[in-house]
């Protein structure tokens, strides 16, 4: 094992530092890793330091390199580590020599390592290359040129096709190879931050790093491209998501096309909301008082819920509440009773209320959801969690609600309440306990539902119940502030 | 018309050209522009150039040479009794415009089809125009798919093939009748008649290439085709059906499958909802299915519901799962590839590195949950070391509790 064999002439407790000459230089870093492993040099006694690094920091450590010697075994790396690492020399962390270099070493004691996917390392390594040949992916697409006519050396008006790019990572000298091959026969620079790139049509040359304003600014057929992918998009079918996560924002800046994006997204938008306006939801005028909506909601049937063997649940409290507590949905004993908040849960939030000092019979109580959705097993109704699109469906009557009452405060409690509320799905832990500003200029405050409550017992059941009282107090505190 | 200018051409004949379904730009041989007179490169790789805000990849020009059409094909927006505007390239315009956008990167090659004008054989032969003066008069080496028209003669044809990378021929509509009936001049056989002469010009190029190694290569990155989803009454089961009976008849490299989108001027002819864009994504899996995890046309099959239509809130490979309880679990640790490839939830990458590493150690459910995208969707159909579904399998409702929950809007449901 390497551990017995004699350490040749490299004292124990030396540092050594290796600067690098260029910031993607492999070869360099290989032949110099070859023979720090070959002196047995371990991991932590190595810096590895890129141009303009601070080498200082490293004064008191060597730079002459330490000579193997001549009994010194080859190095071991198999074929997956070096495609792996020359593209890992790529990136900008600056710790990628170090590690490198440390998987190296582990690789001489074992052989097989880089197929252990969970060791940090070479899970580590993965990801760097990843990264890399993303980044190199992602500038073969999106570099953009623009011609200019300028003079070649003949002093001849030529073509000239020069682009700005700002890659992650030092790519720039290893796919200069790609843009070589298939540009071959043109005049071409790519500028960046980290260097340039110059192709006469016969030779490379390599420049200094460059900035925006040394590329030029516009390009007539600009017009073209972007009259082009204006026509090929489809608005009938929006994906922004889809295209940011191929074509993240960051590039957007430096292409041409990617400035007509909000417009296009916009019309496709614009065109959306009038077919739902035309087409799925059509609600009449907004009721006027709490007796019109009691009556419209029983002849609702929107959406599937509406079509059970159910009755609605109006809300119920004073027109002038300060306070509106948003539950789910009616349950089997709220549907048969025909009010909210009756049942085991009802009884478990008038426990709570009380306990904290919130009368109940002062606020204005009701249900995100209109009507109790459930199955039927046997005698049994069982409930069942409304769907998104049902919420947002049923969010015209409790809006119309909100617009009679006018609440300073509203409490809703669970997750539908608060997409009743909100029209997005938000985590309960992450939101509760803080107000949030609706637009009609009432205050939100989001807490658990009861009926999560009853599904738990012991330590579990104690904390949420601590957790949901904490809640209350602080929504009776914030009343007293709203009415002082 | 002769006041058109090149930008208000592009617009018309790129929005003509948008409800091709294909774009790719891979597969096709190596090649440079090294030691040649003009530019391009092919290297394996396809790259999208650009993404427009529907989320697909921009990736060639494709524009069509003239939208101006003798046929009257009730689903084409193209069609000769369509109110639309209409617009035409020269071929020489067509080729400025390719090189001044490849030279500034903004796209891998062309993609080129067209209406048909005067005749099938005329147009096919200023299609190959294009074509020819771009690899002969400018040398250029990057990637150029050519739609053919199946009415045109085959000697035409080959020469497309001859110059292009992919050649294409659309069958349009699954079934015969429903080609009878929304593309009366077109003829099913004749369609598939091409198809076959295209695959032995294929076959018998890449025969010659193995004789002479300066052999003219034909099409290298082979044929495919596109297929109308919805306007017609075939079912699933119908196009999961022809589109095997195509790759297994003429070799293609991808059967495209494209939702009849209502398009401005629709044709009395054609139903008035269309079909919901995810059926059009269940197809693409299913074809997934059968090129890449060993599912034959019969088993896909299986997958459908009594209207011969795949489920449209599970993907094929979880409805197949759900219908063959029986195979279920397997372990990680002991089941074969083809095997793994049937668990919902396991890709074949995460399949692979399933098999690398249970050579080192035995699976645990953690380390299953490493490397794949959702432990919860696999879970139910997996034994690890430390993991055995006992009742999941058996529930009723298994189907709902792994159905995405959120339901996606159906928007120009109209």
């Amino acid at each position: 094992m390497r551990s017995s064999r004699s350490l040749s002439g490299v004292k124990l407790g030396t540092y050594y530092v290796v600067h690098m000459p260029e910031p993607d230089d492999f070869d360099f870093w290989r032949e110099r890793a070859r023979g720090l492993i070959q002196c047995d040099v371990p991991p932590d006694r190595i810096a590895w330091v890129e141009p303009g690094g601070s080498g200082d920091l490293f004064a008191h450590g060597k730079r002459r390199m330490p000579v193997p010697p001549k009994d010194a075994p080859p190095v071991r790396a198999n074929r997956r580590f070096v495609s792996l690492a020359r593209n890992a020399a790529l990136h900008s962390d600056p710790e990628r020599f170090a590690l490198l270099y440390r998987l190296l070493w582990r690789l001489q004691a074992n052989p097989r390592i880089m197929e252990d996917k969970a060791d940090l390392d070479v899970r580590k390594l993965e990801e760097l290359d990843k990264s890399v040949r993303r980044d190199s992916h992602k500038m073969h697409a999106f570099v953009r040129f623009r011609l200019v006519e300028d003079a070649d050396e003949n002093g001849e008006g030529a073509e000239h096709y020069v682009a700005w790019f700002e890659p992650d990572h030092h790519i720039l000298r290893a796919n200069a190879g790609f843009f070589m091959r298939r540009f071959s026969n043109m005049r071409w620079s790519i500028l960046t931050p980290r260097g340039s790139l110059h192709w006469d049509g016969e030779t490379m040359a390599e420049g200094p790093p460059a900035d925006r304003s040394d590329a030029p600014s516009g390009d007539p057929t600009e017009d073209l491209w972007r009259s082009y992918y204006a026509s090929i998009f489809n608005p009938a079918r929006l994906k922004i998501g889809a295209m940011l996560k191929e074509m993240p924002k960051k590039y957007w800046k430096n292409m041409p096309e990617a400035a007509l994006i909000p417009e296009l997204v916009a019309g496709a938008q614009k065109r959306e909301s009038a077919m739902v306006e035309k087409g799925t939801l059509e609600f009449e005028e907004r009721p006027e008082t709490l007796a019109a909506i009691d009556k419209a909601i029983h002849a609702c049937r929107k959406c599937p819920i509406g079509q059970l063997d159910n009755h609605a649940v109006m809300g119920e409290g004073p027109q002038d509440a300060a306070l509106m507590i948003v539950g789910e949905q009616p349950g089997d004993q709220e549907d048969q009773q025909g009010r909210p908040f009756v049942g085991p849960a009802g009884q478990l939030l008038d426990a709570h209320l009380e306990k904290v000092g919130i009368d109940r019979r002062a606020a204005y109580v009701t249900n995100t959801v209109k009507h109790f959705k459930y199955v039927q097993r046997g005698k049994r109704r069982i409930h069942q969690s409304p769907g998104a699109k049902e919420i947002d469906t049923c969010r015209w009557w409790i809006e119309s609600e909100r617009a009679i009452v006018q609440p300073k405060l509203i409490l809703a409690m669970g997750a539908s309440a608060a997409r009743g509320m909100l029209g997005k799905t938000v985590s309960i832990t992450k939101v509760r306990g803080e107000p949030i500003a609706l637009e009609d200029g009432s205050e939100l405050w989001v807490t658990a539902h009861p009926s999560y409550l009853l599904r738990l017992d012991g330590p579990a059941r104690e904390e949420q119940a601590r957790l949901f009282d904490a809640d209350l107090a602080a929504v009776k505190e914030r009343l007293e502030e709203l009415a002082g | 018309m002769a006041s058109q200018t090149i930008l208000q051409k592009l617009e018309i004949l790129a929005d003509a050209a948008k409800y091709d379904a294909s774009c790719a730009s891979s597969g096709t041989a190596k090649k440079n522009s090294l030691g040649g007179k003009g530019i391009g490169s092919t290297e394996g790789m396809g790259i999208c150039h650009a993404y427009a805000p529907d989320g697909r990849c921009i990736s060639l020009l494709k524009i069509l040479l003239t939208n101006h059409c003798v046929f009257d094909c009730h689903y084409c927006v193209n069609r000769k009794s369509s109110n639309v505007a209409r617009a035409r390239f020269t071929p020489q315009e067509v080729v400025d415009l390719t090189l001044a956008f490849y030279r500034r990167n903004y796209i891998e090659g062309l993609f080129l089809s067209s209406g048909i004008v005067k005749s099938s054989n005329h147009t096919m032969e200023q299609i190959v125009e294009v074509a020819r003066i771009l690899r002969e008069e400018h040398d250029f080496r990057g990637y150029i798919h050519l739609k053919t028209i199946p009415e045109a003669d085959a000697e035409i044809v080959h020469q497309a093939g001859l110059y292009a990378d992919r050649v294409s021929i659309n069958v349009e509509l699954p079934t015969d009748s429903g080609l009878t009936r929304l593309a009366p001049d077109k003829d099913a056989r004749q369609i598939e008649g091409a198809m076959g002469k295209v695959k032995a010009d294929l076959v018998e190029a890449k025969d010659a290439r193995k004789r002479f190694r300066h052999a003219p290569r034909f099409a290298p990155a082979g044929q495919s085709t596109q297929m109308i989803v919805g306007a017609d009454a075939a079912s699933d089961a119908d196009i999961v059906g022809k589109a095997s009976r195509l790759y297994d008849n003429f070799r293609l490299r991808r059967v495209y499958y494209s939702a009849f989108s209502p398009i401005p001027d629709a044709s009395a002819v054609l139903p008035l909802k269309r079909p919901p864009l995810i059926r059009e994504h269940r197809l693409y899996q299913s074809d997934w299915l059968m090129r890449f995890y060993g599912y034959k046309p019969t088993e896909v099959m299986q997958a459908t519901e009594a209207d011969g239509n795949l489920p449209l809130d599970i993907d094929p490979k979880l409805a197949w799962a759900l219908k063959f309880r029986e195979q279920f679990p397997l372990d990680v640790n002991r089941a074969s590839r083809e095997q793994l490839l049937r668990v919902p939830g396991l890709g074949v990458k995460a399949v692979n590195k399933i098999i690398a590493s249970r050579r080192h150690r035995n699976l645990r459910l953690d380390d299953v949950a490493l490397l794949t995208q959702s432990i919860t969707k696999v879970r139910p159909f997996i034994c690890t070391v430390d993991w055995r579904p006992i009742t999941l399998t058996d529930r009723a409702d298994l189907r709902s509790l792994l159905a995405p929950k959120t339901e996606q809007l159906e928007l120009f449901a109209a």
